[in-house]
């Protein structure tokens, strides 16, 4: 039974730190932007979350494939963290996004492209879960598990500009000016720097997680052989 | 040895005519989907109130909605057909190519859908009186359909390998199939109220870009979902 | 004609395998018994190209498994407790489909002669979901020999069968071994095993523990051996 390695624990406080670094300038450092107000705040955690979210399906996907290719049970632990880590991310990043559309468009939701996407690749990954707890083959749980994060991958773009022939009011923060009757805003340079230190600090959390569940899982697997074999 | 392997095509068609000749017998996926679809427009009807106004701006959703109801109803019974007395390893016991026996399941599901379409078409074009019978419109469905069972027929093969495989074909299926069924939905309303063709175009090549990925992942990656 | 090394398999941590060494000379019928759970049904599956084996090498027919699958599934014919027949068609329409799927050049002779062999010829325009079991099971006999094959598999094919349905099974079974073919059948049903096999092995736990040819055994007795061999 090995204990945490020194390298996970540093990163842990690591990963600390940053949040509380990625927090002060959240809430303190950065401007309060002019129309929306305080508010406005909650971009630079829903942008955080977002990114590693999507970052943890793109890397599913991949790992998916890599299994199926190598059999390597690995890569299917690797893809059950990348999602499950991803799924709570992307789940913060819907409300966060919730709470500023309150005053920014007067609504908790609205069926806008990228929030009607996030909330199916969210289902998707819902399945996702039920579909693997009902194989008992680990084998297979994990071929079926790699095919379907594929599909999501995949379709998941495609939901995304289809959902847009109907209709869109969701801002384009970065690289486009006529989205500001939308909500949109451009940055100053500390929103800028706010902005970016929360795509790494929650990078940085990203990975802490992800090598806390693989080790889970590696527990996981040692305590159900131990269970093999005391009932052998 | 006189057994060679016969061709993709072969198998893919033997797999194909066995489905129809049963289906053509017992007649039950057809008559559950149909059964199935007109009760779902009976429940639309009254549920939306599609008098004269609203009908021309949801004949669209309502039909695929109910061909996407009635699509897993088949996906899922055909499915079970071969997973219940051991068929499926019948099919896997023999010298084919496992996409084959993708493309044969895939073709009959989608016969199967196909017929329903082609009922549930008139049936709805009588009881509302509008004329559904459009060129576009039917290529839409075709294309719409096409996507749909491809996604369908590899979500099913799996569905019906887990322990609750009831009610997993459409959780799996749905969030997946999403962008078929709403890129069928606006391009099919797109022609039924007439619009520009350029304002077609965009979700018809949605449709095709579908089908083309949901046609060619399948092929690939079949034989990890039925294989052992 | 079949040959397996060192042949493991896994579900997950779990072995049901552990190191097969089994071999089969052309022509012999080996029966494989054991206790439930011994692992009789995996290891056919894995010779029928079923199941990837987790380690180890397979052989059938000259073939490796599973790399030359297609090779060895042609030479291939496999009768398990489940009668691998479609409900909804008839006797000649259920071997027909099997014979197109085997790429069978006279199908229509090649179904007559099965359905006379295994006695169904007067009900070849019957739907089998008429058939009785025993009836059933004797049609996924002819099935499984539609494309001759020159080995056989046999996983429990007298499970739930009555008296006269076992022994009409029998000659079906004897004709079908009289070819020269090398057959393997797995079941728990000793008296029937003596009966047909030249050869006993015998698995638990994942190995095989005994073997014996018919005539090593006429003076003692195939129940005394296999109760030996499992509690060794």
């Amino acid at each position: 039974m090995q204990t945490k390695p020194t390298a996970l624990k540093i990163l842990d406080v690591v990963s600390l730190i940053l949040l509380g670094i990625s927090t002060y300038l959240a809430l303190f450092f950065a401007p309060t932007e002019a129309v929306m107000g305080d508010v406005q705040r909650v971009f630079y955690f829903h942008i955080g979350t977002a990114w590693v979210g999507l970052l943890g399906f793109v890397i599913a996907a991949v790992a998916g494939i890599v299994y199926l290719i190598t059999k390597d049970m690995r890569w299917d632990r690797f893809e059950v963290a990348a999602v499950e880590v991803s799924t709570v991310f992307f789940f913060i990043t819907i409300v966060l996004g919730s709470i500023w559309a309150r005053p920014a468009w007067n609504t908790w939701w609205t069926w806008d492209p990228r929030l009607t996407t996030a909330a199916i690749t969210e289902l998707i990954y819902i399945a996702y879960f039920m579909l693997r707890q009902g194989i008992e083959d680990p084998e297979k749980r994990a071929r079926f598990g790699a095919v379907y994060t594929l599909l999501g991958g995949l379709s998941a773009p495609l939901t995304f500009m289809v959902i847009r022939l109907f209709r869109t009011i969701h801002p384009v923060v970065i690289g486009n000016a006529s989205a500001a009757a939308e909500g949109g805003f451009s940055m100053t340079p500390d929103m800028r720097t706010a902005f970016f230190f929360a795509l790494f600090a929650f990078t940085v959390i990203f990975v802490d997680m992800i090598w806390h569940r693989l080790r889970l899982g590696a527990l996981e697997e040692k305590v159900e052989q131990l269970k093999l074999n005391t009932s052998l | 040895m006189k057994a060679p392997s016969p061709s993709f095509f072969k198998a893919m068609m033997a797999i194909v005519r066995k489905d129809l000749a049963a289906e053509f017998r017992s007649r039950e996926l057809l008559s559950a989907m149909l059964v199935f679809s007109l009760l779902v427009i009976i429940i639309f009807n009254f549920a939306l109130e599609l008098d004269v106004k609203v009908r021309e701006s949801v004949t669209a959703g309502v039909l695929w909605t109910t061909f996407a109801f009635a699509g897993t109803l088949g996906l899922n019974r055909s499915m079970a057909v071969e997973k219940d007395r051991g068929c499926m390893d019948g099919l896997l016991l023999a010298p084919v190519d496992r996409s084959a026996i993708y493309f044969g399941k895939a073709i009959s599901n989608l016969a199967f859908m196909l017929v329903v379409e082609a009922i549930v078409l008139p049936v709805y074009s009588m009881l509302y009186n509008t004329n559904l019978f459009q060129p576009g419109l039917l290529l839409v469905i075709l294309l719409g359909s096409i996507g749909y069972i491809a996604v369908g027929t590899l979500l099913a093969a799996m569905s019906v390998q887990t322990r609750t495989r009831d009610v997993m074909l459409p959780i799996l299926l749905f969030p997946i199939a999403i962008p078929v069924l709403l890129a069928a939905v606006k391009a099919s309303s797109g022609f039924l109220n007439g619009a520009e063709f350029s304002e077609i175009l965009a979700p018809l090549n949605l449709l095709v870009v579908y089908d083309l990925i949901f046609i060619a992942i399948p092929l690939m990656f079949f034989e990890y979902v039925v294989e052992e | 004609m079949i040959e397996t090394k060192k042949l493991v398999k896994r579900f997950g941590l779990k072995i049901v395998l552990r190191g097969v060494d089994f071999s089969v000379q052309p022509g012999e019928f080996v029966a494989l018994l054991g206790p439930n759970g011994a692992g009789k049904t995996t290891f056919l599956r894995i010779l029928a190209s079923l199941s990837r084996p987790s380690l180890g090498e397979v052989t059938v027919a000259n073939y490796k498994l599973p790399d030359q699958a297609a090779q060895v599934r042609a030479k291939l014919g496999v009768v398990s407790h489940l009668p691998l027949l479609y409900p909804d068609l008839t006797a000649e329409e259920n071997l027909r489909f099997y014979a197109r799927m085997y790429g069978i050049d006279e199908q229509e002779k090649r179904i007559t002669e099965v359905l006379n062999m295994v006695g169904l010829e007067h009900r070849r325009k019957d739907l089998v979901s008429t058939f009785s079991r025993g009836m059933q099971q004797r049609l996924a006999i002819g099935r499984a020999v539609v494309h001759d094959p020159e080995v056989m598999l046999f996983d429990e094919p007298y499970t739930g069968l009555d008296q006269d349905a076992s022994e009409m099974l029998d000659d079906v079974l004897r004709s079908v071994a009289a070819k020269g073919r090398t057959v393997v059948m797995t079941s728990h049903d000793l008296a029937r095993a003596e009966d047909l096999a030249t050869r006993f092995d015998i698995l638990s736990r994942g190995v095989i523990v005994a073997s014996a040819r018919h005539e090593d055994i006429k003076n003692t007795n195939l129940l005394a051996f296999y109760k030996k061999a499992i509690e060794s």
